[in-house]
């Protein structure tokens, strides 16, 4: 297979990109958290991050709905484009960018309400109110997040009531019901057991025909199983970016070599 | 002895004896309000004495203890009632004086609308200077009698009277009112309509008050003659007995039964003779209405500033004042927001109402006097610190990430402030009225400042618009247990009431924290956080 990287850009040309990162430095305070990340991001497929512990992945992708502006002392350089739009621009609407741009988390954050209540709380917030098309979002989501067929008969019931895995899918299905192009998902197994891992698994490569899906994670494998390009982070930095299959067979860089074959990390 | 002091033993030892003498302070306090509060209403044997110097005293036996220096004798306190004949309640008696003791089965306690209790034998009746003889089951019809009398003159003293004193109220301040506008015919025709509908309520006033003295005097027309242990006579019109009783010829259902039914009329009927006998229903009823109106006050206003301190402010120098500052409302003796509350509310707040609303009653204050409503603004200032505290704490709370998860979901602060935020910090909101209510009700000092008396005309709230009178002065448990205890005429006798409102106050705030702790754990099981 041929090798988009480039040696000295750091910027592979992937096919048909939603999203464009140019020169991206963050500051939290006076720590350089990211140093200058170049990067583009295809349209409808999975791309993961991975590297170790503090290498920036999930500061990366928390810069893409503006998360990091809740933090105090960050400071961004650089520019993200989505759909060729300064997301960065004083006129962005933020609660209209994260609406675009959903997020899941890595611990499972249902709110204490209702599975329906958690479900259609973005709409809601939207403005839609008509109990006919809340009822019809909440059904849409849940099927897509695999959840539709345990929870049907109890949407009343509190979404804490269920298990780990369930919760996280709950959160999953809260973000695609306001119908995001993209769904950032920050290390969303890392609390999981291996069966409900393989349920979010399948379910997020069957959102690829919908969504852009941008996952972090500490686990390989998954980056394998499921996605299409793999960024490898280090210290702040993109050191290598390319085809999943290619990063981690014939790996360019010999960082990105040790980290996969485990020699550190 | 330095390794047995490392192990710590000692100390767990020490931290244990602690805990068990407060455990020990509070169980004892309420087991000590229980016991001479409960012990009141219990029908008491009377004791008939023949003492050495042929004196027989008859009375209720209050309590027996050894005479201090002079070992192996006691003396003895007995009630002897009949504050209008002996002139005290109590007398002491030395063990060693008694000659013969003895409980006469018709002995009989008359419970009187004034001068307290009265003990003694029924010997008759004394009606239209005609005596004639008379047993218990004979005095119920003519009770029967004097209470529907009463009846009849509680109904014309409260409703007729009162109305026609609204009434007249309405007229003087329209009347006033009238006087204060421009001289013209219209006006002049006005004065004169009000004036005669005056005077027709004057006219009906005398009527009602001629019918009143007639029932009082009927009231006294008969008149049951009593023989006190000394041999005296005494006699008492029918309408003032409230109750009569053998307490020794009673069984212990009997007893029960009796003690159930003082236990309900004290609870629920108005004080009589200087508070010193009958119930405190318009105390409890006004210590319920003044910590409910202090709770409505306080709650949004103390989740307000706390909402704002913990999640708008910056977190710099002033934000730290400010919360170091209401953390120190909290220790602010609370007679220096009653002095607040008097020149603040009251004469402030309340007397630039009265100049703008209630003008035509002036120089009389209508608003511009203590009242139900500022006092319990005065107290929701004093229990503000609580709930802002408890609030703050109840929001910090609310874990980061489900914050986060709304603000993913394209919600803006106040969205989640809203929807996610303070649901989710209510059980700490309400820990917080919890405590504030409890501080309140018990708090004294400011209220008569702004407020409570020792009698009450009327509840705050009756049937007249607009229905709910803020401005009312109010009784209130607290300042009933000082009063009674300390400023009633009759002070030893009506020791026993002080503990038994006491345990009212006490009980009323059980009530109260209990069922906003219940509301609490329930919200608590909802609004639980993640378990993961």
């Amino acid at each position: 297979m041929e090798n988009y990287y480039g040696k000295k850009e750091k910027n592979m040309i992937v096919p048909d990109p939603i999203v464009n990162i140019i020169d991206l430095i963050l500051y939290y305070g006076k720590i350089k958290a990211l140093k200058g990340i170049h990067l583009d991001i295809a349209k409808k497929k999975i791309t993961s991050f991975i590297g170790p512990s503090g290498c920036g992945k999930s500061t990366l992708i928390r810069c893409l709905n503006r998360m990091n502006d809740l933090v105090e002392g960050v400071k961004i350089e650089g520019t993200v484009k989505i759909d060729g739009e300064d997301i960065y621009a004083p006129a962005v609407d933020v609660t209209e960018l994260r609406r675009r741009v959903g997020m899941v988390f890595q611990k499972p954050n249902p709110f204490p309400k209702s599975i329906y209540e958690n479900v259609v709380y973005g709409p809601r917030v939207q403005g839609i109110h008509k109990k006919s098309a809340l009822d019809e979002i909440c059904e849409k989501a849940l099927k897509k997040a695999a959840l539709w067929d345990e929870v049907k008969d109890r949407l009343r019931v509190s979404a804490l009531d269920l298990s780990g895995g369930q919760q996280q899918r709950i959160c999953i299905a809260r973000a695609i019901a306001v119908e995001p192009e993209i769904i950032l998902l920050d290390e969303p197994c890392s609390a999981l057991d291996p069966i409900a891992t393989a349920k979010i698994e399948d379910m997020l490569v069957e959102l690829k025909t919908d969504y852009t899906v941008i996952i972090v994670t500490h686990n390989m494998q998954q980056a394998a199983r499921i996605s299409e390009f793999t960024g490898f982070f280090m210290h702040g930095e993109l050191v290598e970016f390319d085809v999943t299959t290619e990063i981690f067979t014939n790996p360019h860089e010999k960082q990105t070599e040790d980290y996969i074959t485990g020699r550190f990390g | 002895m330095k390794k047995f002091l490392r192990t710590g033993n000692p100390y767990i030892w020490l931290t244990a004896c602690a805990l068990t003498i407060s455990m020990l302070m509070v169980g004892g306090l309420v087991a000590l309000i229980t016991m001479k509060g409960l012990g009141i209403f219990w029908p008491h044997t009377i004791v008939k004495f023949t003492l050495q110097d042929g004196t027989v005293v008859l009375g209720e036996i209050e309590k027996e203890e050894p005479i201090p220096q002079k070992k192996g004798m006691y003396r003895t306190k007995l009630k002897v009632g009949n504050r209008d004949v002996y002139g005290m309640d109590f007398r002491w008696i030395d063990n060693t004086d008694i000659i013969s003791r003895e409980y006469p089965l018709y002995a009989l306690t008359f419970e009187r609308r004034e001068w307290g209790n009265m003990y003694g034998f029924l010997k008759g009746l004394k009606q239209d200077g005609d005596i004639q003889p008379l047993n218990l089951k004979e005095l119920a019809p003519l009770r029967e009698e004097s209470k529907a009398l009463l009846k009849r003159i509680r109904y014309i003293e409260r409703k007729v009277i009162g109305k026609i004193n609204y009434q007249m109220e309405k007229y003087r301040l329209a009347l006033k009112h009238l006087m204060t506008q421009q001289y013209s015919v219209k006006a002049q025709e006005d004065i004169e309509e009000v004036k005669a509908k005056v005077e027709n309520l004057e006219k009906t006033y005398r009527e009602k008050e001629d019918m009143l003295a007639g029932l009082y005097a009927q009231a006294k027309e008969k008149e049951i003659i009593v023989l006190l242990a000394d041999g005296k006579e005494k006699n008492i019109p029918v309408f003032n007995i409230i109750r009569v009783y053998a307490p020794n010829e009673m069984g212990v259902f009997a007893k029960i039964g009796f003690y159930l039914m003082k236990l309900w009329e004290f609870v629920s009927t108005e004080p009589r003779e200087a508070n010193t006998e009958g119930g405190i229903f318009p105390a409890i009823f006004g210590t319920v209405m003044m910590v409910f109106i202090m709770s409505i006050a306080v709650v949004p206003f103390g989740v307000l500033t706390a909402v704002y301190l913990r999640e708008y402010a910056d977190d710099n120098i002033v934000a730290r004042l400010i919360r170091i500052s209401v953390s120190n409302l909290a220790g602010v003796p609370s007679i220096v927001f009653g002095v607040f509350g008097l020149g603040f509310f009251i004469y402030f707040v309340g007397g630039n109402i009265d100049k703008v609303f209630f003008s035509e009653s002036l120089p009389a204050p209508t608003f511009g006097t203590g009242g139900i409503l500022w006092a319990s603004l005065t107290l929701a200032l004093l229990t503000v610190p609580v709930v802002v505290v408890a609030t703050e704490e109840g929001l910090s709370a609310v874990p980061k990430s489900v914050r986060e998860g709304s603000y993913a979901l394209g919600a803006t602060k106040f969205e989640t402030l809203w929807k996610v935020v303070i649901p989710q910090a209510t059980p700490g909101i309400l820990t917080g009225t919890i405590l504030a209510m409890a501080r309140a009700a018990g708090e004294v000092a400011p209220l008569m400042l702004t407020g409570v008396v020792k009698l009450a005309p009327s509840l705050p709230v009756d049937q007249y618009f607009p229905y709910i009178h803020f401005e009312r002065k109010f009784m209130h448990l607290g300042f009933h247990i000082y009063d009674v205890g300390f400023q009633s005429p009759n002070v030893e006798a009506a020791i026993p009431m002080v503990y038994t409102t006491t345990l009212v106050l006490l009980f009323i705030v059980l009530v109260l924290n209990l069922t906003a702790i219940v509301m609490r754990n329930k919200l608590r099981k909802r609004y639980r956080t993640t378990a993961l």
